[in-house]
């Protein structure tokens, strides 16, 4: 009895880990640790921005989506290893990826910013920043943008998602975070988020934040590239891109054309 | 990804390897000394004492190390008035201080279960011949209870102190860069995943059966009474 | 206490895939650690020689390191190694397998242990006689061996069992939607990390305390069966 039911537990362990469909499914890749662009909620569903621009997509392209999460930190080894084709996850354009996947056009631009306790007067500068504890996520362009251009001065705690820095953050471990705009925003607007304030100007330097955001494929996946890449411009061009822009946003987050 | 390249991350790796190094021993030895008054309270014949030592020891090994970690180190942000009043802010605000504070507490309540066990096989001759000698209860302790104890709980203790260095590894999920949490990060700048992990692995092989090593030669000398007759 | 913003169920619901992992990997330990105490015994040199580097390599490194290199290196290792021979190839472990796979051959190492030490409380006399009766060695490994090697075995693999459910909180850093995973989502979204985390713990060990109960049931009913 034991044995036949863990025989049973065998097989459906074989089964769920070789099927492999062959019909158009495209296995999309997100974080889901990463509001409002990416997140699991009460359900355990995933939803979000990128959510929506992904399975737009899909349908655009008539593919059935399937999503599939990973850790910030081995999302681009998942893609290599092939256990999605497509990063849909708010990843920054830049030539250091580049050097490892290829990305599609870019689907929205976001600069970074920083916050800070409200009334706290720190001034975002080489100056104001020195000695000062910044909450980055680990391995993003926001890292690599507050490490150049502050790493001298103040201490930078990288994270595995953003979602723990600005726990971090709220419990006063460190002094400042610095992330996209969007999601800094999106967390300023919470309840937990209300004691901070965005400080200092957007910050959009190409040199670190690249060329805006887009969706990672494997080098050399180059059909999918352009199939992506249509159909992005087929639902910038149709509407559908700007409604899921209204359900999160009341501003245009692609930026400029 | 060459070996060449592997080399170069040599001081990073090491800075790791001082960080978990630091970390196991510190638990360690904080956890070594709290475990004899646990398992002294468990053995006493007041209920009072013998409860809440239970509990602890019972929470912290029926509970998996990683929870732990992400219930002091994240959990103790959701008390930071409280703890502030305290004056134990300052403390908790430390990834490193949670991380010897949560792996302390861990291996505590372990070896206070290994010392209880050792202390309960002590044999009855031996502590009757203490009492023929005079002997009673703090100097019977010293003596002879523990001496003894800690020789029939060495093995188990040194597998205690193998499984704490490498459950080390966790930290670096609450953002400290010890050995493991180097070797995430050279992984997320180079994507050589497998290279990092094999090398970090082999590392880990070492520290463990250099700790092997050593344990062994404590072993033998703490038996070194009973080489003699042989 | 305990509804964090509606997460609480999620967390709760947590419990079927870490008992579902758990129980798959102990089975898989249980098959691991047969054929490895079977191996560290065979007379064969490079069985033997087999057996050993696997128990000392498991217990050599985490069980962390053990589970990213699974998940994340071996699918790697064996594409690029296919690709250097001119084959494209897709591994393809989700996390369950991963999982399972990792903490079966983990706790693989410890089942090994606990039957060799099982095999040894057997008298020696009983595999004699078996052979004297002409029973080859499936066969009595079969009718003599393995019944009683699982009644000495049952309190140590108990044990293994104990800390191989807590070793399956592993498994949230790859992502399968286990007990701990759907803590940390709870946590970051309600920011209520403590409430989450405890609850988690809680959870824990309400199943290491069903287990303690079970496996004394268990060693209770066999050991009246032993007697006779």
């Amino acid at each position: 009895m034991m044995m036949k039911f863990s025989t049973r537990i065998l097989l459906a362990l074989l089964a769920t880990g070789s099927v492999y469909c062959q019909a158009e499914t495209l296995k999309m890749g997100t974080e889901g640790a990463y509001a409002p662009f990416n997140l699991v909620n009460q359900k355990g569903e995933l939803e979000g921005f990128d959510i929506d621009i992904g399975n737009a997509l899909c349908a655009e392209m008539k593919v059935e989506c399937e999503w599939v999460t990973a850790d910030w930190d081995g999302i681009i080894p998942a893609l290599m290893s092939k256990k999605f084709d497509t990063i849909v996850a708010s990843m920054s354009i830049t030539d250091e990826r580049k050097q490892k996947i290829d990305f599609t056009n870019k689907y929205y631009t976001s600069p970074v910013k920083f916050a800070a306790p409200k009334g706290s007067k720190v001034e975002i500068s080489a100056e104001g920043l020195k000695g000062k504890v910044i909450g980055v996520q680990g391995s993003t362009v926001t890292e690599n943008f507050v490490k150049g251009m502050f790493g001298k001065v103040a201490e930078i705690k990288a994270y595995g998602a953003q979602d723990e820095a600005n726990l971090d953050f709220v419990s006063g471990r460190v002094d400042l975070i610095a992330a996209d705009s969007f999601v800094l925003y999106d967390f300023l607007a919470s309840k937990d988020g209300s004691f901070a304030e965005a400080k200092g100007p957007d910050f959009d330097d190409p040199k670190y934040l690249g060329e805006g955001i887009g969706i990672g494929v494997r080098k050399g996946d180059d059909k999918l590239k352009a199939r992506l890449n249509k159909a992005i411009k087929a639902i910038r061009a149709n509407g559908t891109y700007q409604k899921i822009n209204e359900k999160y946003f009341a501003f245009d987050v692609y930026g400029a054309e | 990804m060459n070996f060449d390249m592997l080399m170069s991350y040599t001081p990073r790796l090491l800075e790791g390897l001082w960080i978990t190094l630091g970390i196991t021993g510190l638990s360690v030895l904080i956890g070594l000394i709290l475990a004899v008054p646990v398992a002294l309270m468990r053995l006493s014949s007041f209920k009072i004492l013998q409860w809440p030592s239970y509990f602890f020891v019972f929470y912290f090994r029926g509970t998996p190390l990683l929870v732990q970690l992400f219930l002091v180190y994240y959990g103790s942000g959701q008390f930071r008035v409280e703890l502030t009043e305290l004056g134990l802010w300052s403390y908790f605000r430390e990834a490193y201080f949670c991380a010897v504070f949560t792996l302390t507490l861990n291996t505590c309540a372990y070896t206070a279960e290994i010392l209880r066990g050792a202390i309960q096989s002590v044999p009855k001759g031996e502590v009757e011949a203490g009492r023929a000698c005079g002997m009673s209860g703090a100097l019977l302790y010293r003596r002879i209870i523990l001496p003894s104890a800690l020789r029939s709980a060495w093995p188990a203790y040194g597998n205690e102190v193998i499984f704490l260095m490498q459950a080390s590894s966790l930290v670096s999920i609450i953002t400290l860069l010890d050995l493991t949490g180097v070797a995430r990060r050279i992984i997320s700048e180079t994507f050589a995943v497998y290279e990092v992990y094999l090398l970090i692995a082999g590392i880990y092989l070492a520290i463990t059966y250099l700790l092997v090593f050593i344990f062994k030669r404590i072993e033998v000398y703490l038996q070194r009474h009973t080489q003699s007759m042989s | 206490m305990f509804d964090l913003d509606g997460y609480a169920p999620i967390i709760i619901a947590g419990i079927k895939n870490t008992l579902m992992v758990g129980l798959s990997a102990m089975f898989l330990a249980i098959i691991f650690g047969l054929i490895g105490a079977w191996a560290k015994t065979a007379s064969n040199l490079m069985v033997r020689g087999f057996a050993n580097t696997y128990t000392t390599v498991v217990r050599g490194v985490p069980e962390l390191i053990l589970l990213l290199l699974f998940y994340y290196g071996f699918p790697q290792l064996v594409q690029d190694l296919a690709e250097s021979f001119g084959y494209e190839l897709t591994v393809d472990l989700n996390p369950f397998l991963a999982g399972t796979l990792t903490i079966g051959f983990i706790y693989g190492a410890f089942c090994t242990e606990v039957f060799r030490g099982a095999f040894a409380s057997i008298p020696p006399g009983q595999a004699e006689s078996a052979k004297a009766l002409g029973m080859s060695e499936a066969l009595m490994y079969r009718r003599i061996l393995l019944p009683q090697v699982m009644f000495y075995a049952l309190p140590g693999l108990g044990n293994v069992w104990l800390v191989l459910i807590k070793a399956t909180a592993l498994i949230s850093i790859i992502q399968l939607d286990e007990i701990m995973r759907m803590a940390k989502i709870a946590a970051n979204a309600t920011r209520e990390p403590f409430t989450a985390y405890f609850l988690a713990s809680l959870l824990f060990l309400a199943i290491t305390v069903v287990s303690m109960v079970g496996q004394h049931y268990l060693e209770k009913k066999w050991s009246r069966a032993g007697a006779h």
